[in-house]
């Protein structure tokens, strides 16, 4: 438990070996990880979070890249979570977002993460929403966090950060590709990226029709921002409209309330499944159950809900 | 609960190079053996490749030199990740490095030299068996 503390402390004072030591205890999951994240938790809550989704190759590591420097121009301190998914194979990954952002690697007011997704479903990696609140203890201003290239449903981003940038390109699909729920419905900004290439006006009508037939009601409604990554064209705009999301959000502290509640809510009742599923996941292991109900399924006995069901009922659950 | 611990490696190539087949067939490997590597790209300087083993909070550092410049890079990367407390941290080495320079560079810090043609089985093995995982 000194560990703990000491780890705690380091990063409430923004060391940098506590902040990626703290990052990795809250992956790895020992025991004492929630001690930790119970330490910090208090010191929470004021950095803006801002996540970037959208399909792989629209360039979105780019595009942080070019983010990064404009919130450093403007005087804020930047962390950064990368997450790169896991082979569900070999349990290895390959984590190259920071190819195109080393050279913020020695800037001291950066801190920027690569993370394998580990099986977590969503876009996301199980650790992703506490490694942001090691961030958002240390002291740093802005949080980035880049999901995997994500198609339409990996949507736990919402979970994480305040706002949502949509990264899209030209030529990555089709406006039917654009209709489909999930991801469109959860930007609170657009960005057109590659905006220099031919048929970017295109992609950006393209959104533009599916917002129009939108029904998400909010007093927000998500511009469509064109920008050149690669240049940092349109990069400060970005920034400014950023920011202005962040201000519409303090402006109205109902919706703004409605929307910490949801999260702390989704935590929760995460938090609970994981605690619940472990511990009588553990408990059926020891005592041989699980690998008897797993025989019936099998052999076609039982099926898989109700062999759950008479499990629980059994530990007085159900 | 999910308690993993995994090996993270940080593959890197610092100085001028521009070829990094050889960095990436390694990696490949390393992810392949179930470990996560990062990768961080050509023509990285020593600070840089310290200052990410750093944040990435990785076990091993691998890195792959072709251009001759190991004598005088190898030795400040050394010296930069004992500065940032990375001591525990395995360094291992690959590409051309010439036989002669081998003792220095192991004196210096180096734990192991892959020259070409080394099959990648030989690394995966000698990371798994070489690694203390942190933390």
């Amino acid at each position: 438990m000194k560990k703990v503390e000491e780890l705690a402390e380091g990063v409430l004072a923004g060391n940098i070996h506590s902040i990626a030591r703290a990052i990795t205890t809250v992956e790895n999951n020992p025991p004492e990880a929630q001690a930790l994240v119970a330490r910090i938790f208090p010191h929470t809550g004021k950095a803006h979070v801002i996540g970037l989704t959208g399909p792989g190759g629209a360039g979105k590591s780019t595009l942080i890249e070019k983010l990064v420097r404009e919130y450093r121009k403007r005087g804020k301190t930047v962390g950064v979570v990368a997450v790169d998914p896991t082979s569900p194979f070999t349990g290895g990954a390959f984590l190259g977002d920071r190819i195109r952002m080393q050279e913020l690697s020695t800037d001291p007011g950066v801190f920027i993460r690569s993370m394998a997704s580990r099986n977590y479903p969503g876009g996301l990696a199980r650790a992703t929403k506490d490694a942001v609140k090691v961030l958002d203890a240390a002291g740093k201003d802005v949080v980035l966090v880049e999901t995997v290239g994500a198609g339409q449903s990996e949507v736990e981003i919402i979970k994480v950060a305040q706002t949502v940038v949509v990264v899209h390109a030209p030529g990555l699909g089709d406006e039917i590709q654009a209709i489909k729920a999930g991801i469109m419905e959860i930007a609170d900004i657009f960005v057109v990226n590659k905006a220099d290439r031919d048929n970017a006006n295109k992609t950006a009508m393209d959104l533009q029709t599916i917002l129009q037939l939108s029904s998400v009601e909010s007093g927000w409604k998500p511009p469509i921002m064109k920008a050149v990554a690669l240049t940092g064209e349109g990069v400060a705009e970005l920034v400014d409209k950023l920011e202005e999301h962040k201000r519409f959000l303090e402006s109205d502290p109902e919706s703004k309330m409605r929307l910490l509640k949801a999260k702390a809510e989704a935590e929760l009742t995460e938090a609970i499944k994981e605690k619940v599923t472990s511990s009588i996941m553990e408990n059926l292991k020891k005592e041989g159950k699980l690998d008897e109900c797993v025989q019936k399924i099998l052999k076609r006995e039982k099926d898989p809900a109700s062999a759950a069901e008479e499990l629980l009922r059994e530990k007085g659950l159900e | 609960m999910q308690n993993s611990k995994k090996i993270r490696v940080l593959i890197a190539k610092p100085g001028l190079d521009s070829h990094d087949r050889g960095a990436k067939v390694v990696a490949r490997a390393l992810r392949d053996a179930g470990m996560e590597v990062i990768y961080t790209g050509l023509r990285q300087t020593p600070e840089q490749i310290a200052e990410t083993a750093l944040q990435e909070d990785v076990d091993v550092v691998g890195l792959s030199i072709l251009s001759g410049a190991h004598k005088t890079i190898f030795p400040r990367i050394i010296q930069l990740l004992k500065q940032k407390g990375l001591t525990d941290v395995m360094v291992f080495a690959g590409g051309i490095i010439p036989e002669e320079d081998v003792p220095s560079m192991k004196k210096l810090g180096i734990r192991e030299i892959f020259g070409p043609g080394t099959p990648t089985e030989a690394i995966v093995k000698y990371v798994f068996d070489n690694v203390s995982i942190r933390g």
